[in-house]
Parts: structure tokens; C-alpha cells; sequence
């Protein structure tokens, strides 16, 4: 039927060059067999030019700025068309009809006139011009495709697509509250709809559990842990799940990421962890904190931790080396310049502190906050990004507790640091303490490094923070 | 002058039965309202507010606010071209983009903003400049202050101290203006110099003019004199209280939806991808050992994004490989300083590890950054 439909339009086209006939796009997404009867009953349409209004204040030209549509887009009344400029006012140019946009007059930069056609606009003709009259509602079960419905004297905006998600899922317009210019009701309204309903369905949440009922308060707490213990009846009808699959370019500190991992993929990656007991490092540092503070400078672990990161690669420069693309040679490098992973708003970024190696722990604190603040501003440069040697990575203050990290080429070795927790150890007496208790995850290369060197290392930098006073002793 | 805050309101009930929401009883023909915040994303997000969903038809609004250091640009203007972005990042000041049109303007606490807010036929801004030039009068009648034809406010004939911009909607409009009363003209005129050379678009240019400020002729205005003056002028036009209303931006009960809408200011693809097609083509001049190589670089920037980019490197100056890899990273990426030097120090690990391919690497990088 669909068919022989076609070919009759197409042969009324080279009669009648007025009117061009259409099928309404929308409705051939769906293989609903009914609907398509339906609109290709009215599929001729009648192309209407829509003029530029009189802007006010006697201005006749503007220029096109912005076109919020292209030729294909359907448009209901009231959408955005375009954005037009005159003399340090900007206009939106909204839609008188609803139809499909057959051309746009104006590209951008263009002189625009008042009265002059801006777009044209096909139009169903049997509808006709699209008129401000209120439509009375209709019931959600109906296939009609109204433009309008009416809600207590209002009408409901939104568009054909919007329109068909609310009827596919059963959900009067009426109910839902639009947060669109003019109260127009946008797809997310239905989704906020939908997410509502499905809650109703969820069991109450552990919340509701702790209010106390031995609290001296009237039958009113009670009543609303009842309200919340009760499930509602599961309703039968099939939530649908509207969302889409959203596609587009990875770009920005995620193409950094692909470049910098993809890489990482040649290197032979074996991982090394152990726990550390820092209960000895946290009083040190709680006695720090607030000398650290009266010059200015806020005292985290970090510094502790790279610190005798650098006292244990003074011990194995190997892991402070690189090695070139052939593999024919090692270069060990003299400065250690040790990368901390950052957290920004854009993505992962990891900038670095130079010559640890002649650092002291403040002097490392001081260009951690130099680094941190630069790095959540956005504004770290190229020197402060190149150049690292080795890294520590401390997702620990987010979350985790043994990891595995990913070496940043051209380094061969990192380490990931667990969150602190107070676990029970038992002391050298066979006793049980509170122990502060932070894992450590180290991944390195195995083209140049083993395992013993590793370990060796781990533990030496291990004995340096379960022990800080022996620090001291290797402080350069 | 007396100074109201709105707590309790039945009016929001009133915004979800009706089309647009009536704030307060219509009784009256005017509201005067003032921000109690100072970040230009939050009262830019009232204007949006009240544009989509106040309807005023029986009742036109006077919005009055001030931000913290902020540059606001027009609608449809290229902020590399109006203002200088890398000033702006070091000294922390906001840039904003409006959705009114027009060009440039430096707001700081020194300066006061004033929205007229009609329906879209009572859109009549010489009659809302009059109304300010006629306030300002009745305040200091000494005051040398007309309006210009190009909706501007001068002092003393030759100095700008007020800019108009406008925003039409299908059903309502505003117009809004400064006035300067006591900000900063050396930050002003250092940050609204844009360093940028070689920029090439339609976006439309400020037009720069001298300023003053009111402060100068008189010492003894304040600019809460100024914002209660024009309040009160407004108020005998519109023949209403001389009431000033204080609204609170983050109050999402008053005005529902207003956090998205600050939210969607603060974007960078609104401030920067709302850029309309702009192109560079310039020359770096690098020192580099004891010469000074002139690289001619032309890139194509479209939403704020690099479309295409080309850098005229000296032969084997770096590997081609390398070349054509940082070609490839730029294309599709945002004309911003941090992401660039993200993208170019990540491909820095995975080149060739020798100093001298380093240092041109990071003097090239340097130079590329310069241009954003």
C-alpha cells in the first residue's frame, strides 16, 4: 500500500510543481503499519515562506548570526530557527508553523530583511497554517498526532518527538511538568517522569530503617517508617527505556591518555605489593602539619613519600632509568624528577617535581602546592609536564587499596598508594595495636628490571617510612 | 529605600499552573529586583530566567546586579580577539559570554549593571537610557550626561561610561547597560587588549572607546547611590513602590531551574565553542640556538575546536613522523592552552628520547601555546 502510495505522489509531482509530496520522515522510523496508513493518507504538503517580523524600533536589516536548524530539520511552533543580530541586540528567531524546513534563505554573515522570506517551511496541508486555537486533550492511547494538548486551560508543548516517547510509554503530557521555554515539555522531562515512576517500584531505602521507635515521639514518626517500609505494588505495564547511545570524538586529555597508554602496551609490566605500617610517619607528620602551616605551605604524605622514593633510587638508579626504542641501551638518569598523578576537572594530567634528590621534604611540599593549585587552574606548563622520571600515583586519597598501575613511557617504573586504614597488627611482643596501614602497588619493566630489584628497593623505601628517623641517617 | 528579601511566596504554585510564572500579585506595573550575588554566571542565569519564564505583560522588571571581576563578551564575539585570555587567567578574572548582543565590556564591583525587562513590543531602550540619564541628573543635577545614538551614555561629551546590549525574544525582551561609577580602568584597559595577532572572523568587534568614571567628576557617589537613584526613577515612571526586592541567584526554590542555567554559562563550550569560525595565521619567531626561525602557522578554528592546522617547519626540524602526529593531535581539539599542552607533552614520551629533539619540542610547544 505504502508503496503504491509513493509512485502515485511522485507522478502528481511533475504535474503539479506547487506542491511536493512527502512522506512524513518520522513516521517511516517506525514500522507501525497503522500510523503509516494514516499519514500517507495527508502526505502532499504545502510550502509556506515564513518572513522576518518587524524587529521593532524601525530597524529593517539584520544580520544572520547562527542557525539553530538546517533544511530536512521538522520544526514545531514556537522552536528556535535562528539567531539574528541588529545594532548590539540579539533576536531568536522562533517558528510560526510546524513542518519540515525546505530552505534556508540566509547563510550565516548575511543581510538579512524585514518582511523578506527567511525560511521556508512545508507544511501538513491537512492542518493547515497552524493556528493559536487550543486543542482539546486527547487520550494518551490515541495515535493522534495533535500538535496540542490542552492542560487546564494551556496548552502543552512539546515536540512530535517528545510526544511519541510520552505516548509509547503511556504517560499523559498533562501529568509531566515541562522545564522548556514556555513550559514546554522536553525529553528529559519525560525521562525525570519515568525515573519517578520506576522509583515507586525500588524497595524503601536502608534509611528509613534507622529511625529509632523507642524515640518518646507520637504515632507521627511511626507512621511515615510504615509509608516507607510499604512496597508499592510492582505495576505490570513495561518500562521502557528510552535512552540513546551517545558517540563522539575522543578528544582532549582522553587523546593525551590513548597516546600515552597505547604506548605504555610495549613495555613488559610486572607488579610488586606490599603494606606499609605508617603509624610512626602519621605522628611525624601530625607534629609537621602545623610548622609546615606557619610558612605557608599545607604538609600531605606526598612529600614524605617521595622523598624516600629518592633516598631508595639513589640505592637502585635503575628504576630512575630509560630505555631507548631498540632496547640496545639503558640511560640512567641523575635528576629524579618524580611525577605525581593529578586529578583535575579535565582528566588525568601528571606533572613533576625536579631534583627530588637534592630536595628536602619541605621543599618538595612547597612545589606540590605550587603544582596542585597550577594543575586545578588549568594553567601547568610544558616544563612542569616533561621530563619525569619515575612517578607515584596516591589514589589512595580517593579510594583503593592495591592497584596496578600503568608505567609512563619513557619511565620503567611506578608505584600506586592505597588508602590509609587503622587495621589490628600484632606488635614484635605478640600483642595487637592500631596499626595505620597504607598498601602500595609498584609495576615496573621487565626488560630491564627484576623482581629482586624491586623488592629490594620496596623494602628499603618501606623501612625509610616505617621508620623515619632512619631517614635522617641517608638525607641528602 | 526599602529592602525586601523573598522567603515565603505562593507565587510557585502559580509557575507551574500557568505558561509564565507572575512572581508577586500583579497589582502593580513595575518589580525592581537586585542581586544579592556577585557572579556574573549567576545573574546572567536571572536574566536568562526571567527571560524564558516571567511573563510581562502586566508588569516590566528592573533588574539591578554587580559582579566580582568579570569581562563579558557579546553573543556573537570571538573573546581571543576582545580580550586578553592569558591576563585574564592569571589575575583569575571570569570571562563570560551573554546572550544578548554587542560588544566587550570589564565588570568589577565598580560598575553597576541595569535590566530592563519588557515584553517584546514596550522594547524601547533610548526611553530606558533617558530614564538613567534623567536619574542621574536629579541625583548630581552638575553631572555633564547625555545618550548618544548609538545608545551610548557619555560624560562630559567624550567619555563613555554606559554600554547597551539587547536580547528579543518571540514574547519578551530585555535590555541591559552598565555604567561605570568607580572600576578599575587600569585593569579595564589592560585586560580588554587582545595580544592575539592574525585573527581572522565575522564575529562582531567592540567598538573601543575612552571611559570614565563617575567617581571622577564626584567623588562622593557610591555606586549604591547610583543603583538606588535609577531604583527610584524607575519606580515614579512606573508609578510604584520604591520598593527594592533582593533575590538570591542560587535559590533554585524561586527560581527553578536556575542552577542548570548558571551551570550552562560556565561551559566552555558556550564561553569558547560559541566562537563563531574564526582563523589564525601568524608567525612564530623562535629563538632557537643562535638564530630565529619564522614559522608561519595557520589553523582554522570552528565551535572553539581546531578544524585544520598547519605549521611551516623547516625541513627535518622534526622528525616527520612527529610532524604529522602533531598535526593529527590538534585537529579536533579545543583552542586551549591547557588541552594543547597536554596533547603535546603526552606525544612527547612517545618520540625519541634525545635533548636536542626536547628542546625543539618544548620551544615549539611554547610558541603554539602563545597563540591561545
Amino acid at each position: 500500500v505504502c508503496i503504491h502510495r509513493v509512485r502515485s505522489c511522485s507522478s502528481i509531482r511533475f504535474i503539479k510543481s506547487k506542491y511536493v509530496c512527502v512522506f512524513d520522515k518520522s513516521a517511516l522510523k517506525f514500522s507501525h503499519q497503522q500510523r503509516l496508513f494514516r499519514t500517507s493518507a495527508v502526505s502532499c504538503g504545502q510550502i509556506v515562506q515564513f518572513k522576518l517580523s518587524d524587529i521593532g524600533e524601525g530597524i529593517t536589516e539584520v544580520t544572520v548570526k547562527e542557525w539553530y536548524i538546517k533544511e530536512g530539520d521538522s520544526v514545531s511552533q514556537f522552536d528556535s530557527i535562528c539567531e539574528v543580530q541588529s545594532d548590539k541586540a540579539s533576536v531568536t528567531i522562533t517558528s510560526r508553523y510546524d513542518g519540515i524546513i525546505r530552505k534556508l534563505h540566509y547563510s550565516i554573515d548575511d543581510i538579512a530583511f524585514v518582511g523578506k522570506p527567511l525560511v521556508d517551511i512545508e507544511i501538513d496541508a491537512s492542518k493547515g497554517v497552524a493556528s493559536e486555537e487550543d486543542v482539546v486533550e486527547t487520550p494518551p492511547m490515541s495515535h493522534d498526532e495533535h500538535t496540542h494538548q490542552e492542560i487546564k486551560g494551556h496548552k502543552t508543548l512539546a515536540t512530535p518527538a517528545v510526544r511519541r516517547l510520552a505516548m509509547e510509554n503511556n504517560i499523559k503530557l498533562s501529568e509531566v511538568v515541562g522545564t522548556g521555554k514556555d513550559n514546554r515539555i522536553l525529553k528529559e522531562d519525560i525521562l525525570n517522569y519515568l525515573a519517578k515512576q520506576t522509583g515507586a517500584i525500588l524497595p524503601p531505602s536502608p534509611k528509613a530503617e534507622i529511625v529509632p521507635p523507642q524515640r518518646k515521639a507520637e504515632a507521627v514518626p511511626a507512621a511515615p517508617k510504615d509509608k516507607a517500609r510499604k512496597v508499592p505494588v510492582p505495576v505490570s505495564r513495561p518500562i521502557a527505556f528510552a535512552g540513546k547511545d551517545k558517540t563522539e570524538p575522543v578528544t582532549g586529555f582522553q587523546k593525551a591518555m590513548v597516546k600515552t597508554m597505547s604506548a605504555a602496551l610495549k613495555i613488559p609490566h610486572f607488579g610488586y605489593s606490599d603494606e606499609i605500617d605508617l603509624t610512626q610517619l602519621v605522628q611525624l607528620r601530625e607534629e609537621l602539619k602545623p610548622l609546615a602551616e606557619i610558612r605557608g605551605v599545607k604538609l600531605s604524605f606526598m612529600p614524605f613519600f617521595m622523598k624516600a622514593a629518592s633516598l631508595g633510587l639513589l640505592q637502585y638508579p635503575i628504576l630512575n632509568a630509560s630505555l631507548d626504542e631498540n632496547c640496545q641501551n639503558i640511560t640512567y638518569k641523575a635528576s629524579h624528577n618524580i611525577g605525581v598523578a593529578m586529578d583535575t576537572e579535565q582528566g588525568l594530567i601528571v606533572p613533576n617535581v625536579k631534583n627530588v634528590q637534592v630536595c628536602s621534604v619541605f621543599d618538595i611540599a612547597v612545589e606540590l602546592n605550587r603544582l596542585q593549585s597550577l594543575g586545578s587552574a588549568g594553567q601547568l606548563g610544558t616544563s612542569d609536564l616533561t621530563g619525569g622520571t619515575f612517578t607515584l600515583s596516591n589514589i589512595g586519597t580517593i579510594g583503593g587499596t592495591y592497584a596496578k598501575p600503568v608505567i609512563l613511557p619513557p619511565e620503567v617504573a611506578i608505584g600506586a598508594l592505597g588508602k590509609i586504614q587503622v587495621l589490628p597488627r600484632f606488635n614484635s611482643k605478640g600483642e595487637v595495636f592500631k596499626a595505620q596501614i597504607m598498601n602500595v602497588s609498584w609495576s615496573a619493566d621487565h626488560r630491564i628490571i627484576d623482581g629482586a630489584t624491586m623488592a629490594r628497593f620496596s623494602n628499603l623505601w618501606k623501612s625509610y617510612l616505617e621508620n623515619p628517623a632512619s631517614m635522617l641517617l641517608d638525607l641528602k | 529605600m526599602v529592602l525586601q528579601s523573598l522567603k515565603n511566596c505562593v507565587w510557585l504554585s502559580c509557575i507551574l499552573r500557568t505558561p509564565k510564572a507572575c512572581f508577586w500579585s500583579a497589582a502593580s506595573g513595575g518589580l525592581i529586583i537586585q542581586s544579592v550575588s556577585n557572579d556574573v554566571y549567576q545573574n546572567l542565569a536571572v536574566e536568562d530566567w526571567i527571560h524564558d519564564h516571567m511573563d510581562l505583560e502586566k508588569q516590566q522588571i528592573l533588574f539591578l546586579w554587580r559582579n566580582s571581576p568579570a569581562v563579558v563578551i557579546g553573543r556573537h564575539q570571538n573573546p581571543w580577539q576582545e580580550c586578553n585570555l592569558r591576563l585574564l587567567r592569571q589575575k583569575n578574572i571570569k570571562l563570560a559570554r551573554r546572550r544578548s548582543g554587542g560588544g566587550t565590556v570589564y565588570h568589577d564591583l565598580g560598575n553597576i549593571n541595569l535590566t530592563f525587562f519588557t515584553t517584546r513590543k514596550k522594547y524601547e531602550r533610548l526611553e530606558n537610557l533617558k530614564l538613567i540619564v534623567k536619574a542621574l541628573k536629579a541625583l548630581r543635577p552638575q553631572l555633564e550626561v547625555h545618550v548618544t545614538d548609538r545608545f551610548d551614555i557619555l560624560l562630559d561629551r567624550q567619555y563613555k561610561i554606559s554600554g547597551t546590549a539587547a536580547k528579543l525574544g518571540r514574547t519578551s525582551a530585555y535590555h541591559h547597560c552598565t555604567l561605570l561609577c568607580n572600576a578599575d580602568k587600569f585593569v579595564l584597559s589592560s585586560v580588554l587588549k587582545s595580544p592575539y595577532k592574525g585573527l581572522k572572523s565575522n564575529a562582531t568587534p567592540s567598538v573601543p572607546a575612552l571611559v570614565k568614571n563617575l567617581f571622577e567628576d564626584d567623588p562622593s557617589l557610591t555606586s549604591e547611590m547610583l543603583l538606588d537613584a535609577i531604583a527610584k526613577e524607575y519606580a515614579v515612571q512606573h508609578k510604584i513602590n520604591h520598593h527594592i526586592t533582593l533575590i538570591n541567584p542560587a535559590d533554585e526554590t524561586l527560581l527553578p531551574g536556575i542552577s542548570d542555567k548558571t551551570k550552562e554559562l560556565q561551559t566552555w563550550e558556550w564561553v569558547y565553542g560559541k566562537t563563531p569560525k574564526f582563523s589564525v595565521s601568524t608567525c612564530l619567531n623562535m629563538a632557537y640556538k643562535d638564530s630565529v626561525l619564522d614559522v608561519k602557522v595557520n589553523m582554522d578554528v570552528k565551535h572553539g575546536r581546531i578544524e585544520a592546522c598547519n605549521i611551516d617547519l623547516p625541513e627535518q626540524w622534526l622528525p616527520p613522523g612527529l610532524y604529522s602526529e602533531l598535526v593529527k593531535s590538534l585537529t579536533g581539539s579545543k583552542f586551549c592552552p591547557n588541552e594543547t599542552t597536554t596533547l603535546l607533552t603526552a606525544l612527547l614520551r612517545v618520540c625519541p628520547q634525545d635533548n636536542e629533539l626536547h628542546s625543539r619540542w618544548s620551544l615549539l610547544c611554547e610558541n603554539m601555546i602563545r597563540l591561545m
